[in-house]
C-alpha cells in the first residue's frame, strides 16, 4: 500500500494539467503581441510565433499616453475607493457592533434589506445621471463600489466576536469617547479584516468596467479595463490609437493592430499577475472568512 | 421609534414628556456613533434606497425630456409589452438555465477539486495549485473577452488557423455561430470560477477533526475510503447551504460573461441573451426605457421572492449562514 506522505502521480498529473488549462490562455496572448507581421497573417494566432517581432510594444512605447492615461485613472479610482470603501464599511460596522446603540437594530435591518431588493439598472442609472449628476466624473467610477452590506456584516461580526470586551469596555472606562475606541482601539485591532476587505475592494476597482460603461463617455477617464473594452469591441477606437503612435509608417503597410491589442492586454494583466502570488493567502483567507459568517 | 424597545421597565412609568425625551438622550449620548454610521447610511440611500423607490417607473410611460415625475402613468402597459412578443420567456429561460447549468458544474468539479487538492501532499505544492486555478477568478471579464478572442477569432484565431484548418475542416465564425455558445460559456464560466470554490470546500475538509481519519486508519480504511465516508459526508451540509443560497440569485446572470466574453454579438442573442443584457440594451443601446425598467423590476421582485424564501429555508438548516 502507497504510504500517506506521497502525493498518488496521478493526482499529480491531474492538477499540473489544470494549472496548464489556467495559464495557457494567458500565453497564448503573451505570444500574439510579439508575433510579428507575416508570420501572424499565415498562421494566424499561436503559441509559439514563427517569427518573433516587438514592433507592438515599441508602438506602444513611443505614444503610451492613452494607455497610461487609463492606467492612472485606475490607480487613482483604486487608491481612493478601497480607501473609502474601508472607512465607510468599518465606521457603519462599527456602530452596528456596539450594544449601546439604540439605532444598531434599525440600522441592520436598514443594511439587511438591500441585499434582498434592487431597484434594477434604470432607476440606479436615473440617480447617478439625474439627481447627482455625476456622469463622466471619477466619482460615477467610485461610489458606486463603496458600501456592500456584505462587507458591513462581515466587519460587524468580526468587531463583535474577535475584540475582547474588556479592552473596548476598559478603554472607555479610562475616558475614551466612541470616536476614539473607533480609531484606536479597534482599527488597529482589525487589520486582518481590514487587510481582507481592502485586497477584494482593490480586485473589484481594477476589474471594474461596468461603471464605464454606463456612465463615462469622455476617453480621457476612461480606465484601463473599459481602454481595453474599447480597443477590442470599437476597430475604429483601436485603429486611433495606432495612428497617434505611428512611428515606422514607411516602412510598415499595415500598422499590426493585432499584435497591438494583444500587448495592451499583456500590459493590463503584468501588474496583476506580478502582485498576484504575494497575496494569494489574503485571497484565500478572505474567502473563508466570507463563508462563516455570522 | 426603534430605541424604545431597549429601555428598562422603569422608563414606563416615567411621565409622558420624559418617555419620549429618553430614547433621545440616549441616542444623544451615542452622538458619535450616530456620526460614524451617516456616511455608510447616506450611501446606501443614495445607491440602493432612491433606486428602491425609483421602481413605480416600470408602471409609467417614461420620457427623459419630461423627467420622473413628469412622465405619464401608464398602468401595466409596459409589462404587456414586455410579454407580447413571448421573447421575454426565452430570455428568462436562459438566465435560468445557465445558472442551473453553471451551478450544477461547478458545485461539481469544485468538490471534486477540492477533494484532490487535499489529497496533495507537501504544502508548497499544494499552495501552488491553489494559487494557480485560483488566479482566473481574479482577472477582468474585459480580459477574458480578450483571452476567449485569441482562441476565437474568426480570421486568426487559434482554433480556426491552428486546430481547424490544419485538419482541412472549414474555420467557424464563432461570433455568428450561436449554437456553440452554450458549451463556450460553460467552459469560461468553469475556468473562472471552479478553482475559487473548491477553496470553500478545502477550508471545511481542513477543519475536519484529523481524529476521524485516524480512526479510520485503525480501522484499515485507505484514502478513497476515508474520502467517500469521512470527508464527502461533512461536505454535504455545506454544499446544500451554498446550493440554495446560489438558487437564491437564479433571476441574476453574470452580466460580465455575457456581455463581454460574447462581444455582444447581436448574432450570438439567440442562445446568449439574459435578463441582464437585455435590460441594458434595452436602456442603453435601443434606448427603450419602458421595456428596461419593467424587466428590471420582474427581475427584482422574483429575485427578492427568491432570496427570501431561500434564507427561511437555510435559517432552518443553518441559522448561522442565513442572510437574516
Amino acid at each position: 500500500m502507497r504510504s500517506d506522505n506521497r502525493t498518488h502521480p496521478a493526482i499529480d498529473l491531474f492538477f499540473v494539467m489544470a494549472s496548464l488549462a489556467c495559464l495557457i490562455p494567458f500565453w497564448l496572448i503573451l505570444m500574439v503581441s510579439m508575433t510579428g507581421q507575416n508570420a501572424l497573417t499565415r498562421y494566424g494566432y499561436s503559441f509559439w510565433p514563427a517569427q518573433f517581432d516587438f514592433v507592438a510594444y515599441r508602438f506602444l512605447l513611443h505614444d503610451a499616453e492613452p494607455i497610461l492615461r487609463s492606467f492612472g485613472v485606475s490607480i487613482l479610482v483604486t487608491a481612493i475607493g478601497t480607501f473609502a470603501c474601508l472607512f465607510v464599511t468599518s465606521s457603519l460596522a462599527f456602530s452596528l457592533s456596539r450594544k449601546e446603540f439604540p439605532l444598531r437594530r434599525f440600522l441592520s435591518l436598514y443594511v439587511l434589506v438591500t441585499m434582498l431588493f434592487g431597484g434594477g439598472l434604470l432607476p440606479w442609472y436615473l440617480v447617478y445621471t439625474k439627481l447627482l449628476h455625476v456622469q463622466n466624473t471619477l466619482l460615477a467610477l467610485i461610489i458606486p463600489g463603496l458600501l456592500s452590506g456584505f462587507n458591513v456584516f462581515v466587519m460587524r461580526t468580526f468587531f463583535a466576536t474577535s475584540i475582547p470586551p474588556s479592552v473596548v469596555d476598559s478603554a472607555q472606562m479610562d475616558g475614551a469617547g466612541d470616536f476614539r475606541t473607533y480609531f484606536s482601539i479597534v482599527l488597529p485591532l482589525s487589520l486582518p479584516v481590514l487587510a481582507t476587505i481592502g485586497l477584494f475592494s482593490i480586485v473589484g476597482y481594477w476589474n471594474d468596467w461596468f461603471t464605464s460603461l454606463v456612465f463615462i463617455n469622455n476617453d480621457k477617464l476612461y480606465n484601463l479595463q473599459y481602454f481595453l473594452y474599447n480597443t477590442l469591441m470599437n476597430a475604429q477606437y483601436l485603429q486611433s490609437i495606432a495612428d497617434k503612435a505611428h512611428i515606422d509608417a514607411a516602412t510598415l503597410q499595415v500598422q499590426p493592430l493585432e499584435e497591438l491589442r494583444m500587448a495592451m492586454a499583456v500590459i493590463a494583466v503584468l501588474p496583476v499577475a506580478l502582485v498576484f502570488p504575494f497575496l494569494q493567502k489574503y485571497f484565500v483567507r478572505g474567502l473563508t472568512i466570507g463563508a462563516v459568517k455570522g | 421609534m426603534n430605541a424604545m424597545n431597549h429601555t428598562a421597565p422603569a422608563l414606563q412609568a416615567a411621565a409622558p414628556a420624559d418617555r419620549a425625551r429618553r430614547p433621545l438622550r440616549a441616542l444623544w449620548k451615542t452622538r458619535a456613533l450616530l456620526l460614524l454610521a451617516l456616511p455608510g447610511v447616506v450611501l446606501l440611500l443614495v445607491n440602493n434606497y432612491l433606486p428602491m423607490f425609483g421602481v413605480f417607473l416600470a408602471f409609467k410611460d417614461f420620457n427623459y425630456a419630461k423627467g420622473i415625475w413628469g412622465s405619464e402613468w401608464n398602468g401595466l402597459d409596459n409589462f404587456k409589452f414586455l410579454f407580447a412578443t413571448g421573447d421575454i420567456w426565452k430570455i428568462i429561460g436562459h438566465t435560468v438555465g445557465y445558472n442551473v447549468a453553471f451551478l450544477v458544474i461547478n458545485t461539481c468539479l469544485s468538490v471534486l477539486l477540492a477533494l484532490l487538492l487535499n489529497e496533495v501532499r507537501g504544502r508548497i505544492r499544494s499552495k501552488f495549485y491553489q494559487s494557480v486555478l485560483i488566479l482566473p477568478n481574479f482577472i477582468s471579464m474585459v480580459v477574458v473577452a480578450y483571452l476567449v478572442f485569441g482562441f476565437l477569432n474568426p480570421d486568426l484565431g487559434f482554433v480556426n488557423k491552428s486546430i481547424l484548418e490544419p485538419l482541412g475542416r472549414e474555420g467557424v465564425s464563432w461570433y455568428m455561430a450561436p449554437q456553440y455558445w452554450p458549451y463556450i460559456l460553460t467552459i469560461v464560466n468553469v475556468w473562472k470560477s471552479v478553482g475559487f470554490g473548491s477553496i470553500i470546500y478545502l477550508a471545511t475538509i481542513v477543519g475536519i477533526d484529523r481524529e476521524y481519519y485516524e480512526a479510520a486508519r485503525i480501522d484499515g480504511a485507505g484514502r478513497w475510503k476515508q474520502m467517500t465516508r469521512i470527508t464527502l459526508p461533512f461536505l454535504v451540509p455545506v454544499i446544500v447551504i451554498l446550493t440554495l443560497l446560489s438558487i437564491g440569485h437564479l433571476f441574476n446572470a453574470d452580466f460580465g460573461l455575457f456581455y463581454q466574453v460574447t462581444l455582444n454579438a447581436g448574432m450570438l442573442k439567440e442562445t446568449t441573451e439574459v435578463i441582464d443584457t437585455y435590460v441594458y440594451n434595452a436602456l442603453l443601446v435601443s434606448g427603450d426605457t419602458n421595456l428596461a425598467s419593467s424587466a428590471g423590476l420582474l427581475q427584482s421582485v422574483v429575485g427578492f421572492v427568491l432570496v427570501v424564501s431561500v434564507n427561511l429555508l437555510v435559517r432552518r438548516l443553518d441559522s448561522d449562514k442565513a442572510l437574516f
